[in-house]
């Protein structure tokens, strides 16, 4: 497996007079979780959005297993083995949790073209859709409409979708938000374990989550990584103290 | 509340037994009646594919059931005239088969929906109600012009279409080619709502962002679904020239395009059975109401902010207690 899965080389994307970011070069490695962490408004989201294809950088290039993958789009991102979560759980609310994670698992099979037979016939993509659900102990809520899951559970589901593409590299917007400490302890768990099937771009908020888990940290702060290290070189960082940490202490 | 299969094969039936009705009573404008509900159906679950499950709002679907309707005008006329239809290159004699017609506007409306789609599928929301009234509206004032076949006037057809061992002027045998062809639309979209197909383009409309996410492009899952769309509506304006025995720009006007939307309104959106429903209801009101004051439409309109303030979920969606179609 090669050294390096996925990595940016000088990223950049401005809102009008806005760096939202500002050549951002990192990346992720097998089996780690690298945590980007920065205040509100730092160019977290904006990062992601860039990675897998939802906004167009204004320079900088994007690599997904030594391919250069700058050029493609969202779908042929997806394709190519990024799994992504979003922010604000993005989910067909009006269907079933189960409909949810089976668009997933067609996505992942390619395979959206048949317009006569029941999904439910497909035993590969009801298989793939179940496990997925099993994983994350959504299994119960199946046919329960997504508007009417909680929070925490339409969290689960939006990881759940992820899992279905079986991707080369995760990367994950605030997965644990909104949780509460139960949610964010179950969550933590989980993805502990996940990087062993793909590694993890984890942006998050929750610190207890990001020190438990993170192999390494890469701090953003106004769009420009100011720090990138283990767990304790960024806690030992003065220029990561006075930028970004000192602002919670 | 009543469960939505009950209501669906109840409408069926209703459907069937009003027109049998008829024929023992000598009630033959009743059948012509219902055969007009039920074209007028399948149009309608031609654009609830797009509409319903697509989320795809077309106010240019009467494109697609004029050329139905223009495909089946043209070709009966030249078999009627015995004039082959000159292509410069070609020349193809008329027909007055049914399968050959409605083969051919099924056809001649897809290709026109998989050209009208890739042009418009890049806009949303009002943009993408503009773009399609636009293209709908070329075609209504090119057949006004459209001198060889009638222009304005349109083109009578003086002899109704054969089917294979039917008397297609036997007015019962003729509801029931519709019927048929009705039936096999609603299994469609009943069997392509559960299908892989219909579960990405559902969630298309919900959420393209996810839909891309996920390796698929929503683009293409509304085009395929634009397409069956306009096929369907394609069919039903052919089945609707014969039935009228007669076609005209009309049937490209932005009116009809806007009384398929509001029937599927009062049917139930996405609803299997919404556009039968609300064909049936708006038939009535044009036939009974019709008859009574030329301002008909005051009531439709009426009736159609009724529905969308009380029951989102149009008349099934009141019957069944459920506002949408996959609760
Ligand atoms: N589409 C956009 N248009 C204009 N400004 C934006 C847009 N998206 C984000 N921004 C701005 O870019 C900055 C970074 O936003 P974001 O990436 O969402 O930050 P984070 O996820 O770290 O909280 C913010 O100042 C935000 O207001
Ligand atoms: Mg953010």
């Amino acid at each position: 497996m090669s050294e390096v899965i996925l990595a940016t080389q000088g990223l950049q994307k401005s809102f009008g007079a806005l760096k939202a970011t500002d050549d951002v070069s990192i990346d992720l490695r097998p089996g780690e979780i690298h945590a980007i962490i920065g205040p509100n408004g730092a160019g977290k989201s904006t990062l992601i959005a860039q990675i897998c294809g939802a906004l167009a950088s204004d320079t900088g290039r994007v690599e997904l297993l030594d391919r250069d993958v700058t050029a493609l789009n969202t779908e042929q991102r997806a394709r190519a083995g990024l799994g992504r979560t979003f922010q604000i759980s993005a989910l067909a609310m009006e269907d079933s949790v189960e409909d949810n994670v089976r668009l997933g698992a067609i996505g992942a099979m390619g395979s959206p073209w048949n317009v006569f037979r029941p999904v439910s016939r497909s035993a590969d993509v009801v298989a793939r859709a179940n496990d997925a659900l099993e994983r994350v102990g959504l299994t119960g809520a199946r046919e329960t409409r997504c508007a009417d899951l909680s929070h925490g559970q339409r969290r689960q589901l939006e990881v759940a979708v992820a899992l279905t593409l079986e991707p080369k590299a995760f990367v994950m917007d605030e997965p644990m938000a909104g949780l509460g400490a139960d949610g964010s302890k179950t969550m933590t768990g989980f993805l502990d374990g996940l990087r062993d099937e793909a590694p993890i771009l984890l942006v998050e908020h929750d610190m207890d989550a990001v020190f438990a888990l993170a192999d390494r940290i890469s701090v953003l702060v106004y769009g420009k990584i100011i720090a990138t290290g283990t767990v304790s070189d960024i806690r030992a960082s003065d220029a990561v103290r006075t930028a970004y940490l000192g602002e919670n202490a | 509340m009543i469960r939505e299969g009950v209501i669906n094969w109840a409408i069926l039936l209703g459907l069937v037994a009003l027109p049998l009705w008829a024929v023992f009573a000598d009630e033959i404008f009743t059948i012509t009646l219902t055969t007009r509900v039920v074209i007028l159906a399948l149009a309608a679950v031609g654009l609830n594919i797009a509409l319903g499950i697509g989320g795809m709002v077309s106010f240019g679907h009467a494109a697609f059931f004029g050329l139905g309707g223009y495909a089946m005008g043209i070709l009966a006329y030249h078999a009627q005239t015995y004039a082959a239809l000159d292509f410069g290159i070609v020349e193809i004699e008329g027909t007055k088969s049914m399968p050959v017609i409605w083969l051919v506007a099924t056809a001649i409306s897809a290709l026109a929906a998989w050209l009208i789609g890739l042009l418009s599928l890049r806009t949303t929301g009002v943009y993408f109600i503009m773009i399609t009234l636009a293209f709908g509206q070329m075609f209504y004032y090119f057949a006004i012009s459209w001198g060889a076949y009638g222009g304005e006037d349109g083109l009578s057809i003086y002899v109704r279409n054969g089917f294979p061992g039917l008397n297609t002027l036997v007015p019962i045998q003729f509801f029931g080619l519709c019927f048929v062809a009705l039936c096999v639309a609603l299994i469609l979209q009943w069997r392509l709502r559960g299908s892989s197909f219909g579960l990405t383009l559902n969630a298309a409309r919900q959420t393209p962002e996810r839909v891309e996410t996920v390796g698929l492009n929503p683009m293409k899952l509304k085009l395929l679904a634009f397409v069956i769309s306009g096929a369907i509506t394609g069919l039903a304006g052919a089945l609707f020239a014969d039935l009228n025995r007669f076609v005209s720009p009309a049937m490209f006007s932005w009116q009809l395009s806007g009384e398929l939307i509001i029937l599927i309104i009062i049917g139930g959106v996405g609803r299997l059975m919404g556009p039968v429903i609300g064909a049936m209801i708006f038939v009535a009101l044009e036939h009974w109401l019709g008859g009574l004051t030329d301002f008909w439409h005051v009531y439709l309109g009426a009736i159609l902010l009724f529905i969308v303030l009380f029951s989102r979920g149009g008349v099934i969606g009141f019957l069944t207690g459920k506002e949408g179609p996959h609760v």
